[in-house]
């Protein structure tokens, strides 16, 4: 096996492969992706823009993307993509599909690489900022993450973005719908695709409507998402919605909140880290004492009880019981 | 539920790039295939249809895929066996392929003394299709 | 056979010939004419597909059907290095310009054959290359009788074969219905194929949900391009499968006949009877043939063959059982056209119409297929708000075609992996399958030839007009209101290439990328 540090400078230097195979062992973690972070760390200077985008499937994400991707690399920008998709919850297989759009649009230019969630919450979360840092690391930016607006984990993904653009389509991930699953309140653009349907005027009156209401509850002070109306498969609109993210982008800088973000988002890093690692220790506090679960699982004591005896042990460093 | 691989050390899911050179559309055996090498816990980029030996070897980079898996339908296998092959060597990549569609008997030993790793009839059942692509991996199918 | 007598039809109710043709569009269905044996073939070189056409006709045919190959059906010409190489008339004869479809049909009479063209994405240029040579040899346009398959919807949803995106491809369609109505009244302007779904995995009840639906869009998209439906729906044909599952597939042909003429009456305001009928052509499931065994696939085409029959089609084409190695042989050819011609001849199932009427099984299965195409239907105008056409392009767009399809045919994967589907050779009964070594090959030969044809017929016509009339159709692609025929027709007639066309209206009108539906 080629050793990571050497990967690295091959990566840098512009190996396609290298980069690919790097992905490839931050997106495993363990020890071999803390060395690479290491070894990255005060590589990456942190500057490169990261979009989010997300929405229901089938709103045509992936397409916009390509769009999006098309424009960046015309004006001499070297964008990457990471396209985020489930995985089984039953095999933990997955179909990664995204990347034909995408491609097919921007003509094979860009960097994209397929993730699959792999059925671990944290596992993502800790692979997606490695990652990006990779990207920026070998020249990329700007960096745009896709995934499917379902779950809690992709909506904490996508929220990471110095910009989130999400997207939806008349019928499929309508407003209503995208409010529900809490995807306006991220929003920094909002996209309605499919702009030559019927019900995409309607789409448009019910998201204005509801970033109305979210004004007078004081939700947005500070920034108003910008409504698009796309048609993601002829292209049109995409130039507005680069617009609208770089009219964001501007806004963060000029009133600080781009420092903000950076560092929520180290905080939300390291919040993971630690979350994930006191996880770990607990799964194989359990697993080697299993005396430990005797009394929740005979009904001496409560399965709450019982967690907080054990946490209080693995804190203090504590022999088992 | 499964434990993070980052905190066990499991080895990641083998990635397949699945995709159709040239212009026939008949996809229906590439889209079977996608679906059993997922329920083998296999993670499948799928390119579809109309690919070029350029946009495969783009995936395969950016992917880090382990296998390549080529569906054939229109008896062009064995043009596009050797085109396949030729652009990963000259890419220096060392990806086994592997090739399913309608190839006559007597090609496939032409196709594997080129270099192919397998070759999958139609009706191949989901554990020859996942045993095709953890058998071309031979002693790497576990990832380093 | 022992001669008892036997009546043209038995039962009572709506007989054959009576609406709504459940039980056959004619009165004496076989009893008066013999479904018509369409083999479909082609390959090579123009000249050579020309030789057998002269061979068809000298053995008294009059129908003669074109197989393309793969750079013409997706409007690539033979010269195009990072499609075509490797393809070249291969599956069917390369068409590039007006002069190898003059080759094609050299010394044939095309006011007196029927010809059927199997061409979709490009059909606009191959339909003009056609009247082209019409208008080059004195034929009138009027006298030109055959059939065009340009069904684009089922391109989406199954054989993927597109190449501009659904809606404007879908103008392309209407402007030849509008075309063929003014000028052709002998053409079938498209032909709507259920084939393809059903190969692609999709089970009987999809295919004729998803056929007719298709059907009942070409019929709102022509309405709303100002035709009148009984001035076009009598020269709308279908195109069936046959599969192996007997019962299901009589039933699949019953309902489409009952459906098609009722929503064609209720739905669409058609008062013409032929504006009802719903006439089919039929072929032998072609994904259904095995590589192992491959001889027992004779039987399987004669059963199929016998399905098609009973079900009242009116032209049926047999696969040649070699056809899952490679293009059939000459003699494997022969033994599928002998296959449907025991059938017709021997079994006596052409002496009476819709000899299963009544059975209550297959009255059961009837109403059974009709149940579930109309939940299919339900579902599209859901999508589409009430209109059949908006619910296809939703469906397709959205991924419900290629979904369900992919669905079907995962499902039956599965049931003949784990064996609760027996597929006799493949699954079971395996012994004694010694291969098949006599195959057809394609020599690179045709390639070369038709590389250096192609390249002297460019070096022959005037660049000026090529790019003046490639300029027309680009002008005409923008203009809604323009029909693209007549400069298509131009152009072709300019030798500009089918490549170079497509790629004009491609200019205006975009290429299509597939959903990522697995």
């Amino acid at each position: 096996m080629t050793e990571p540090g050497e990967l690295l400078e091959r990566a840098v230097a512009g190996e396609r492969r290298a980069l690919g195979r790097l992905l490839s062992l931050v997106e495993q973690g363990g020890e071999a992706a803390d060395g690479i972070a290491e070894m990255v760390h005060g590589q990456a200077s942190g500057q490169a823009a990261v979009i989010g985008i997300t929405g229901a499937p089938g709103t045509g994400k992936s397409t916009l993307v390509g769009h999006l991707v098309d424009g960046m690399t015309s004006s001499g920008a070297r964008p990457a993509v990471l396209a985020v998709d489930p995985s089984s919850p039953l095999t933990g297989g997955a179909i990664l599909g995204d990347r034909i759009r995408m491609d097919g649009v921007a003509g094979g230019r860009a960097f994209i690489r397929s993730m699959a969630t792999r059925g671990h919450a944290g596992g993502l979360a800790l692979a997606v900022p490695a990652a990006l840092r990779l990207f920026e690391t070998c020249g990329f930016g700007p960096l745009v993450v896709e995934t499917v607006g379902v779950g809690q984990v992709e909506v904490d993904v996508t929220r990471t973005a110095d910009t989130t653009v999400v997207m939806m389509a008349p019928g499929m991930g309508d407003a209503v719908q995208a409010n529900k699953a809490g995807l306006l309140e991220i929003a920094d653009v909002l996209v309605v695709n499919k702009a030559d349907r019927p019900g995409a005027e309607d789409t448009r009156r019910d998201l204005e409507h509801m970033l109305d209401l979210s004004r007078i509850t004081g939700l947005a002070q500070h920034w108003r998402p910008e409504i698009i109306m796309t048609t993601a498969t002829t292209g049109d609109g995409a130039d507005q919605v680069q617009t609208a993210i770089q009219a964001h982008q501007a806004h963060l800088a000029d009133t600080g909140q781009q420092e903000a973000r950076r560092q929520a988002r180290i905080r939300q890093e390291v919040l993971d880290r630690v979350t994930q690692h006191l996880g770990t220790k607990a799964s194989q506090y359990l697993s080697t004492n299993p005396d430990a679960l005797r009394e929740a699982l005979n009904g001496d004591r409560t399965p709450a009880a019982t967690a907080a005896k054990i946490s209080k042990r693995l804190l203090s460093n504590q022999p088992p019981i | 539920m499964t434990q993070p691989a980052a905190a066990t050390g499991d080895r990641a899911p083998i990635r397949v790039v699945l995709a159709k050179l040239g212009l026939d559309g008949h996809d229906r055996g590439l889209k079977v295939v996608a679906r059993m090498l997922r329920d083998a816990g296999m993670e499948v980029i799928y390119l579809g249809l109309r690919q070029t030996t350029d946009t495969v070897i783009a995936a395969v980079e950016q992917e880090d895929a382990d296998v390549i898996g080529l569906s054939m339908h229109n008896a062009g296998h064995l043009a596009l066996a050797t085109r396949i092959l030729q652009a990963l060597d000259d890419e220096g990549l060392d990806v086994p392929v592997i090739i399913g569609g309608i190839v006559p008997e007597e090609d496939v030993d032409a196709l594997v003394a080129m270099g192919i790793s397998a070759v999958l009839h139609p009706g191949a059942s989901a554990v020859e299709v996942a045993e095709a692509v953890r058998g071309s991996l031979g002693d790497r199918s576990v990832r380093d | 056979m022992s001669g008892v007598p036997v009546d043209p039809v038995y039962g009572d109710g709506p007989l054959p010939g009576e609406f709504p043709y459940t039980r056959g569009i004619y009165p004496e269905m076989y009893r008066s004419r013999l479904w018509t044996m369409r083999m479909f073939a082609g390959f090579g070189t123009a000249v050579d597909t020309n030789g057998r056409f002269q061979e068809i006709l000298r053995h008294g045919g009059t129908g003669l059907s074109t197989a393309f190959d793969m750079p013409t059906l997706m409007g690539r010409d033979s010269d195009d290095e990072v499609w075509s190489a490797g393809e070249v008339g291969r599956a069917g004869v390369a068409v590039d310009t007006l002069a190898d479809m003059e080759d094609l049909f050299a010394d044939i009479d095309l006011g007196s054959v029927s010809t059927s063209m199997t061409i979709n994405g490009p059909a606009v240029v191959a339909l003009a290359q056609y009247i082209a040579v019409a208008d080059k040899t004195g034929v009138d346009r009027a006298a030109l009788s055959g059939t065009i398959q340009n069904d684009i919807l089922k391109e989406y949803q199954a054989q993927k074969e597109y190449i501009f995106p659904p809606r404007p491809s879908m103008r392309i369609v209407t402007d030849m219905m509008r075309f063929t109505t003014a000028e052709m009244p002998r053409w079938h302007p498209v032909s709507i194929s259920g084939y393809h779904i059903r190969e692609a995995g999709s089970t009987a009840a999809q295919e004729l949900g998803f056929t007719l639906a298709n059907g009942f869009a070409y019929v709102e998209a022509a309405q709303a391009a100002g035709l009148d439906v009984d001035d076009f729906a009598g020269r709308l044909s279908f195109f069936f499968n046959s599969h192996s599952d007997f019962f299901e597939e009589i039933g699949k042909y019953r309902a489409a006949r009952r459906i098609w003429a009722t929503w064609m009456r209720q739905r669409y305001g058609a008062a013409s009877e032929r504006s009802l009928m719903c006439r089919f052509h039929t072929q032998t499931a072609g994904v259904s043939l095995t590589a192992q065994q491959p001889e027992i696939n004779i039987a399987r085409v004669a059963l199929q063959a016998l399905a098609g029959a009973l079900g009242g089609t009116q032209s049926l084409h047999t696969d040649a059982y070699d056809e899952a190695l490679a293009l059939p042989t000459e003699k494997a050819a022969r033994i599928a056209l002998r296959t449907q011609q025991i059938v017709a001849h021997e079994t006596g199932v052409a002496n009476v119409a819709d000899p299963l009427g009544g059975s209550a099984y297959v009255e059961w299965m009837t109403d059974e297929m009709e149940r579930r195409a109309a939940e299919i239907f339900d579902h599209l105008l859901e999508l589409g708000g009430g209109s059949i056409l908006e619910g296809v392009y939703e469906g397709i767009d959205n991924g419900y075609f290629v979904g369900q399809i992919a669905d079907s045919a995962y499902r039956f994967e599965r049931e003949v992996n784990d064996g609760t589907r027996i597929i006799v050779g493949v699954n079971a009964f395996t012994e004694g399958d010694d291969g098949e070594k006599n195959l057809l090959r394609i020599e690179q030969d045709t390639e070369d030839l038709q590389l250096k044809r192609l390249a002297a017929v460019k070096q022959q016509r005037g660049d000026a007009a090529v790019r003046g009339t490639l300029e027309a159709v680009r002008r005409a692609a923008q203009d809604p209101e323009a029909n693209l025929m007549p400069p298509v027709i131009d152009a072709v007639k300019a030798y500009a290439t089918e490549g170079e066309i497509c790629d004009a209206l491609a200019d205006v009108f975009g290429r299509y990328t597939e959903p990522a539906i697995v």
